[in-house]
């Protein structure tokens, strides 16, 4: 796997460390939708710090992974998208739409446990 | 659709020559990327950066460019299956530039129009993505034919 | 091709009389026969001009004083720049490539800029070259007018054009300086403002053309990151009019903020300015507005205090 998946209580951590080829990118989004699946996560982080360029084809694999994973009750979050690749993805006129993104890990998982308070009503899960 | 500037030059002496503008040669730089595979979309878009880089570009139009090359390359991939990305340095002015044609002999784009109409739908479906990668760069021209391939040539230059 | 003749002092004497055969003495060089190349007469004048050249590089650098031009610099400093100028342009005299000469053009300009030289103190100085260069010419060959005609036809398309690649070296050299102060401007007086933690206020004043909303929102886009914001209140107040590339831009500028976890809040939108939008397709549900700055920074406010404290508060749909 060229993307290793870390388990952190309920939410799953992907960290793209490096430019991967499509044939990784599949296997990315159908590792997490096997994994969310297996661990009942409910939610996911993709870090894409380290991206230094999101073409069309990244794009549509971060929607089917948000769009993927929701089906089975996890949400997902972007993380560290660098400036120069947000403008570059909003000027190709790519929709991210239905994607949620935070600044970093820190802000990513805060969005994660806010979620999760909103559907519990107020009390954290386990 | 490539730069042409007619040389004023012959050996020893000076050209009998009608312009009376300076002559601007291009820039050596020149390089070709073969693609066969999705493995050299990532090849020719970090060329591509690291030749913007040298040429000055700031790092926003290196990511533009380098998104570009990626989406030229990706439709090399996708509907030809092999061709080839040449970059080159430009000069016009005090100002330079960044040229990149990605060229196949592939199936070809049967309506053109509309391959410039139509962008990515929210779907996410497969368009070429051309308005995108003309979105990205200055010059954008397109030569394409049933048959006989496609070639794309954009231009972007420094500010 | 042999040559000992020495320099002759620039002619104050009145023209040679108009002869039809040639005319030849000791020292001078033979005179080829009219079907000799251009390139041939020309590589033989480049000889000369080399020959002489600390005379007419002194001639030059002393025109150039009395012109009154350069007075930025000194006179040891303009003989200095002069002997480079002077090399570059018999090499490109001789060779007829001007990539020498442009490329010294370039780092000339860039050191000279600087020192506040002037455009026409460049156009100047190189014709005054010219000149010094053609008349010294005019001096060796005017006891043949045949020959001086032909000498001046081979020089002067070829000093012509090297006037021109200098002038326009300048030129442009000076043109991109200018852009980049521009390009500073801009940044200065448009600061992106913390105005508490995770709330970024941008003010945008005036009008806004292409080149300017890029670097707002690449100043926007790093500014959220270095701040961690997670609210940006853009007011447009100030702007009094948007064309419909300025207002997409603006759209794509929420959305990029967005994709780096800001939510941005629109204030001061003119009715113009909102019929631009919807015009190019904004749906403005789904775009923050509210009416002023105040209106927005409360609005932040509100939205940041929702995630300070999540457990005991349920969200209110925005």
């Amino acid at each position: 796997m060229a993307v290793p998946i870390l388990k952190q209580g309920q939410y799953l951590i992907a960290t793209i460390q490096d430019a991967l080829t499509d044939a990784d990118l599949q296997q990315l989004r159908d590792g997490l939708v096997t994994q969310v699946g297996r661990h009942r996560s409910r939610g996911v982080i993709v870090d894409i710090t380290a991206l230094d360029v999101m073409d069309s084809f990244a794009v549509r694999t971060v929607r089917d992974i948000a769009h993927m994973t929701r089906l089975r009750g996890a949400e997902t979050v972007i993380v560290g998208m660098q400036p120069e690749v947000a403008l570059s993805v909003v000027q190709l006129g790519l929709s991210l739409e239905g994607v949620h993104a935070a600044l970093d890990l820190e802000e990513g998982l805060a969005f994660l446990d806010e979620q999760a308070h909103v559907v519990s009503g107020g009390r954290p899960r386990g | 659709m490539g730069d042409r500037h007619p040389a004023a030059q012959s050996a020893g002496g000076v050209a009998v020559s009608r312009r009376s503008g300076p002559v601007s040669p291009d820039e050596a730089q020149e390089e070709l990327i073969s693609v066969r595979s999705d493995a050299d979309i990532v090849v020719a878009r970090q060329r591509g950066r690291e030749l913007a880089a040298r040429l000055g570009f700031g790092l926003t139009d290196q990511t533009l460019i380098a998104t570009a090359i990626s989406e030229l390359t990706r439709n090399i991939v996708l509907y030809a299956q092999r061709g080839r990305i040449v970059l080159k340095a430009l000069r016009k002015g005090g100002r330079r530039g960044i040229m990149v044609v990605a060229r196949d002999d592939g199936p070809g784009i049967p309506n053109v129009e509309q391959a410039l109409q139509s962008g990515f739908s929210t779907s996410g479906g497969l368009g070429l993505g051309l308005p995108g990668v003309r979105r990205l760069t200055d010059e954008f021209d397109i030569a394409s034919a049933v048959g006989r391939g496609t070639t794309v040539t954009v231009k972007k230059w420094n500010r | 091709m042999r040559h000992t003749e020495s320099h002759e002092p620039v002619a104050s004497t009145p023209p040679a009389e108009v002869r039809p055969r040639r005319h030849r003495t000791r020292d001078e060089p033979r005179h080829e026969p009219p079907a000799r190349s251009t390139g041939g007469l020309l590589r033989e004048l480049v000889t000369h001009l080399r020959h002489n050249q600390n005379q007419l590089r002194d001639e030059w650098a002393n025109r150039i004083m009395e012109a009154q031009l350069l007075t930025a610099m000194s006179r040891d400093e303009i003989v200095a720049e002069a002997t480079s100028v002077y090399d570059n342009y018999l090499d490109a005299l001789e060779t007829g490539t001007l990539e020498a000469l442009q490329a010294y053009a370039q780092s000339l300009s860039e050191r000279i800029i600087p020192r506040g030289v002037e455009t026409d103190e460049v156009v100047g100085i190189v014709l005054l070259l010219r000149d010094v260069l053609a008349r010294s010419l005019f001096a060796k060959y005017r006891a043949d007018f045949e020959v001086l005609s032909r000498v001046l036809d081979a020089y002067e398309p070829a000093a012509n054009r090297i006037a021109i690649t200098v002038a326009v070296g300048f030129v442009q050299e000076r043109e991109r300086v200018i852009r980049e102060q521009q390009e500073a401007i801009r940044e200065l007086s448009t600061p992106v403002l913390p105005v508490r933690e995770r709330l970024l206020i941008l003010p945008i004043i005036g009008l806004i053309d292409r080149q300017r909303a890029r670097q707002l929102t690449e100043q926007l886009l790093r500014a959220i990151r270095a701040n961690r914001a997670r609210v940006v209140v853009v007011d447009i107040t100030g702007v009094p009019a948007m064309d419909s590339n300025v207002a997409n831009h603006l759209v794509q500028t929420v959305e990029a903020s967005r994709l780096l976890g800001a939510t941005v809040i629109v204030t001061g939108l003119s009715p113009e300015i909102a019929q631009t939008l919807v015009t190019i397709g904004v749906d403005l549900r789904t775009m923050h507005t509210v009416g002023d700055l105040q209106g927005g920074i409360e609005e932040a406010e509100r939205l940041l205090g929702l995630e300070v404290v999540p457990v005991t508060e349920s969200k209110h749909p925005t």
